[in-house]
């Protein structure tokens, strides 16, 4: 016990010392170590860019300066727990716990302390129901919606019709992993195709069993939703086995430089979905290149610029940026809290007019949120792998997804979770 | 000068066996206790309620059931992490199907449970033995954490295999669920930990104790004494599963809310408890509240001092951390291999002659 | 043939090179656990220490370039030069080499004598250690590895075996050579224990320490060989499964794949550790080919580890262990 006490007498003395100005802060929850790291690095140097680039450029967000705080999770819930705490005492406005785990933890704790939570195309997908989740927001796409959407693309590829094919899912058998089946096998009802699951279990170092059946099988396509390892895994695997390339696609966490690079040559052709736009191609990164690269000011190592998940975390960071200014109109104030921020982030309207002010037109879809759907349009793109260029090219523009199928299992998910935890319904 | 037996005279057998005999322990651990009940109550708040004491005392809990296990009876358990979910899976579908049910009763209840499972997965210690027993619980702890990510009755069902605790109260107070008070999650944990640690503290030096130290020391020699191998080996799996159950059972409902089982039941967390333990001092109770300060508190004040105190960029903290926790390890295994509790018996022992050298 | 039993055989070949794998893996436990009674947990993260550096030496990295750059606020990333595969393979040995002496100097000396748990926990401090060495030493990103190895399916195999069944058997060739790597380690490495001078003295040392000692074998000495045989076990490792999934941090947890391998082999047995490791790979991979698809798949995980424990309550000391006697 007297270490405790010593211990407790250090962090409150280490915790005290904490700076306490009024700026807007938006906490980066990021994991630049573990298991992960190469996901979380990317995004978060994105994420803390962006808002340097606001801060360098034009003095804040409407006058205000914006300050990231970063804390390290390590993709781990109880270090998540811990760097929530940690931050939502400095007027933190709004998280992104880049993490399921994290994510569902954190959906009473920010409803009960009034904060906003952006999970961009992640985390508890039926919260796109913001009757129920009223502080959960996953604009602009849910894995429901990603689902729906490379069927559509393959319906479209196969000239409207899937009835007779297979198709296979290759999931990391985790909470994450297993969202996209409940869509997958309603959507099989209603075109007709076959889908086979294949788990594979974390870390997915090994996926030799998974894709000797795939090469007996032979399914026409195959689907993946992977994170960390088992992306590079699956992606050697399936050159080894000469899987047509162009008929694998993979989920938008599936689908960075890190996944492909070291199949080399092989992975040509590989196909994943986007949320937004890829590459350097765009204008703010003039803007980027003068006030934060040349400044020295780039976060991390520098060396992720322009990359799939670096640009993710620059449009997580715009759009929080953006809903911190709705929120600044909405109330005529400047300095906002993280309820006006809520209220900001649920008269988000991003149009492509402001898209192409901010720097980058097409980037993103448009898109408005209301207080009935905190999910957004639920588009997405579809992007190829280019192994000798070594980019991503986007071959579709935004492709919705299908409504009639998606609609009812959110309503039905997020009702269940409203009975479990009686929740009154919202916005009636 | 204070801390000696010396004038401090036993007129009875109670007084005699009292767990703090020296008169300066028993005031020091009235102190603590005062302390931890009158005074932090009111005055944690969220960071320090969900950071640190929280999962200081879950933890403490579950070191103490692991070290009945390890450092009692000498049986070398990884599965603990698996274990703990069991009592986190077990809450969940008793806090479900009976919504009336008080959350003590619960947590009791998953308690039970996963000593039931604890017996079923001790069954292979009678044959099997050292590292062979530490790998074969591994066994435990893969399957365990396989079951409830694949079979959906244990998570009733949901669409994503998370589970997530309903608010419940004690007095009308809530302790699980959002609106959770801190200092109702502090208490509830506390008085887990203090009732355990009293069960644990007596269990130990009673005649089940003594059978589980005599198979410790030599199990063919207790054999040979009169010692029963199976009840002995199977009742430390049991009472050592019970403390782990309950310690899983707060982990997920009080402690994070939400617990996806390989994430937060993983095999980490069988490591982490293990380290607890030794760190802390095998065989002792103390050692077990120790060990479990230790570990979690230390990353939490490194990660403070380095990111919050000296400004680092969180990667290289992180590294670093990780570095220095790594060093810590080896150099405490060094510098006192039987952990802090041998090290403030050392200290007590000093501090017995002070100031007299002899 | 009937078509199940082809898909089959093909499951089990390649069970069985993944298994050599797993065996090149217990291999570096079982070395070290002979010679010093020490569980080495640390072993996995050896291998993913090991593939770092060679990467790094291979890219002409800077070591602890992100320190440094944030302590001086310099921007210096690599020397700008890169080194054939065969060199950084040979300076990568060496570092290995200096790690084992510096964990026989700093870490093992003090610890002699302790209990095998004490020593267990030990090297997962080590492994914490070193897995934050590494990450601080060469970044947390994924690299590509590539030092030559051919990878895909092998078309031989794949035409022979379509002839023979009508059925081209799937067999990698980054497989193949790993098989081929790991049969010539364990070929040599038992013969060097079994016909050189320190390989003897080793096996004085695993047979009883004080025997050997009073003979004459350095403890020490034979101590920081078997870490150094553990390090090129562990590089060797580190390439197979860096090369097809890029060198990152689970390269760590395949650590893991080898235990149920040593439960079943026997903690002391370097053969026991190669039939161990062809058992687990043939069980787990034919287990998931016939009985996964009926409760959900993804058993390898656990299959392997229940094997082992189903193993061992016939065979308490491992298929190939020494007899347990036990005295009072």
């Amino acid at each position: 016990m007297k270490l405790t006490r010593l211990a407790a007498a250090a962090v409150a003395a280490s915790l005290a010392a904490g700076p306490a100005l009024a700026d807007l802060v938006f906490p980066s929850l990021s994991y630049r170590t573990g298991a992960y790291a190469a996901g979380g690095i990317p995004f978060a140097d994105g994420y803390a860019d962006y808002f340097t680039l606001l801060n360098e450029r034009d003095g804040g967000i409407g006058g205000v300066k914006a300050k990231v705080i970063e804390c390290e999770t390590a993709y781990n819930t109880e270090k998540g727990v811990e760097c929530y705490e940690a931050t939502k005492g400095e007027g933190a406005l709004v998280y992104q716990p880049l993490s399921t785990g994290i994510t569902y933890q954190l959906i009473p704790k920010v409803t009960e302390d009034d904060i906003p939570m952006h999970t961009m195309g992640y985390g508890r997908t039926s919260a796109a129901n913001g009757k129920v989740f009223s502080h959960v927001f996953n604009y602009p796409g849910t894995y429901w919606d990603g689902a729906s959407i490379i069927v559509k693309h393959l319906l479209e590829i196969n000239g409207g019709d899937l009835s007779g094919k297979k198709l296979a899912l290759v999931y990391h058998n985790s909470a994450y992993g297993k969202e996209p089946i409940r869509t997958l096998e309603e959507l099989s009802k209603k075109h007709g195709y076959e889908l086979t699951l294949l788990a594979v279990d974390h870390p997915g170092q090994e996926q030799k069993s998974q894709w000797l059946q795939i090469r007996r099988e032979r399914p026409d396509y195959v689907l993946m939703w992977g994170w960390g390892v088992m992306n590079q895994v699956a992606v050697q695997e399936a050159a080894n086995i000469r899987f047509p390339m162009e008929n694998f696609i993979g989920v938008w966490w599936s689908g960075s430089e890190n996944d492909v690079l070291p199949a080399g040559d092989a992975a040509n052709g590989y196909k994943a979905l986007a949320m937004h736009g890829t590459g350097m191609d765009y204008p703010i990164y003039e803007d980027l290149k003068a006030h934060v690269y040349d400044k020295g000011r780039a976060a991390g190592a520098g060396d992720q610029i322009g990359t799939v998940l670096y640009s993710r975390g620059m449009y997580a960071a715009m759009l929080a940026a953006e809903a911190a200014r709705t929120a600044q109109d909405l109330h005529g104030t400047a300095d906002i809290t993280a309820a006006m921020m809520r209220d900001g982030m649920e008269a988000l309207e991003i149009t492509e007019e402001r898209m192409t002010e901010l720097g980058l037109p097409g980037f993103g879809p448009s898109f408005k949120v209301t207080c009935e759907n905190h999910g957004g349009p639920g588009v997405g793109m579809i992007q190829q792998w280019d192994a000798s260029a070594k980019e991503w090219n986007l071959i579709t523009g935004f492709i919705e997804s299908d409504d009639s199928v998606i609609e009812p299992l959110v309503q039905e998910d997020s009702m269940a979770y409203a009975k479990e935890n009686n929740i009154e319904l919202r916005c009636e | 000068m204070f801390y000696r037996e010396a004038g401090d005279f036993k007129t009875s057998y109670a007084e005699d066996a009292q767990t703090f005999p020296i008169k300066f322990d028993r005031y020091r651990y009235y102190f603590v206790m005062a302390v931890g009940l009158a005074i932090l109550p009111f005055a944690v708040n969220d960071y320090w309620a969900n950071a640190v004491f929280v999962p200081f005392l879950i933890w403490s809990i579950a070191a103490i059931g692991l070290n009945i296990l390890v450092g009692y009876c000498g049986q070398v358990s990884l599965g603990t992490g698996g274990f703990m979910a069991v009592g986190a899976y077990a809450a969940y579908k008793l806090m479900t199907s009976f919504p009336d049910l008080n959350i003590v009763f619960v947590v009791i209840l998953a308690g039970f449970v996963t000593a039931a499972v604890g017996v079923l997965f001790g069954l292979p210690s009678l044959r099997i033995k050292g590292f062979y027993l530490a790998v074969a619980t591994l066994a435990a702890q893969f399957f365990l954490v396989w079951l409830f990510n694949r079979v959906p009755w244990f998570y009733n069902y949901s669409a994503s295999g998370q589970i997530s605790a309903p608010e419940r109260t004690v007095f009308g107070f809530p302790v699980t669920g959002a609106a959770t008070a801190p200092w109702a999650q502090y208490a509830i944990c506390l008085g887990f930990v203090v009732v355990l640690a009293w069960v644990a503290r007596n269990l130990t030096r009673g005649t089940l104790g003594r059978t589980w130290m005599a198979i410790r020391d030599m199990d063919i020699a207790a054999e040979i004494i009169g010692v029963n191998p199976l009840k002995a080996k199977l009742s430390a799996f049991a009472v050592s599963s019970f403390f782990i159950g309950v310690a899983g059972a707060l982990f997920f409902a009080v402690y994070l809310g939400a617990v996806e089982v390989g994430e937060a039941f993983g095999i980490q967390k069988s490591f982490l408890a293990l380290f607890m333990i030794i760190i802390g001092g095998l065989g002792s109770i103390f050692g077990a509240f120790a060990g479990a300060a230790f570990m979690v508190l230390f990353p939490v004040l490194l990660k403070n001092v380095l990111v919050g105190g000296l400004g680092w960029p969180t990667d290289l903290a992180a590294h670093l951390e990780l570095m220095i926790v790594g060093g810590l390890i080896i150099f405490v295994l060094i510098a006192e291999p039987h952990g802090i509790a041998a090290l403030w018996r050392t200290i007590k022992e000093k501090l017995r002659l002070w100031p007299f050298p002899h | 043939m009937p078509e199940q039993l082809i898909f089959a055989t093909e499951v089990a070949l390649n069970g069985l090179m993944t298994g050599v794998l797993y065996s090149l893996v217990a291999l570096g436990f079982v070395l070290i656990f002979k010679a010093s009674g020490i569980f080495n947990y640390s072993q996995g993260v050896l291998a993913l220490f090991a593939a770092l550096t060679l990467v790094g030496f291979q890219d002409g990295q800077v070591p602890f370039s992100h320190l440094i750059n944030a302590t001086f606020g310099t921007e210096i990333h690599g020397f700008g030069f890169e080194l054939p595969a065969i060199i950084a393979i040979v300076l990568t040995l060496g570092v290995m080499v200096l790690l084992a002496i510096l964990i026989e100097k700093l870490v093992l000396k003090h610890l002699v004598n302790q209990e095998p748990i004490i020593l267990f926990m030990a090297t997962i401090g080590l492994a914490y250690f070193l897995e934050g060495l590494g990450d601080i030493m060469w970044g947390s990103d994924i690299k590509n590895l590539d030092v030559g190895l051919p990878q895909g399916i092998s078309p031989v195999i794949d035409t022979v075996t379509y002839e023979w069944f009508g059925y081209g058997f799937f067999i990698d060739k980054l497989d193949i050579v790993a098989t081929v790597i790991a049969a010539i380690l364990v070929i040599s490495l038992t013969l060097f224990s079994q016909y050189s001078k320190q390989g003897r003295a080793l096996r004085a040392v695993a047979d009883d320490h004080q025997a050997a000692l009073s003979v004459g074998v350095s403890l020490r000495f034979i101590w920081v060989l078997v870490w150094s045989i553990a390090g090129l076990v562990a590089l060797v490792a580190g390439i197979m499964w860096g090369t097809k999934s890029g060198v990152q941090f689970s390269l760590s947890l395949i650590a893991l794949k080898a235990l149920p391998v040593l439960m079943l082999g026997g903690f002391t047995s370097i053969p026991g550790a190669i039939v161990g490791g062809l058992i687990i790979g043939v069980g787990e991979k034919l287990f998931e080919f016939t009985v996964g698809p009926m409760v959900g798949g993804a058993t390898e995980n656990w299959f392997a580890y229940v094997l082992a424990l189903v193993f061992l309550v016939f065979r308490p000391q491992g298929l190939f262990g020494e007899k347990i006697i036990e005295r009072v």
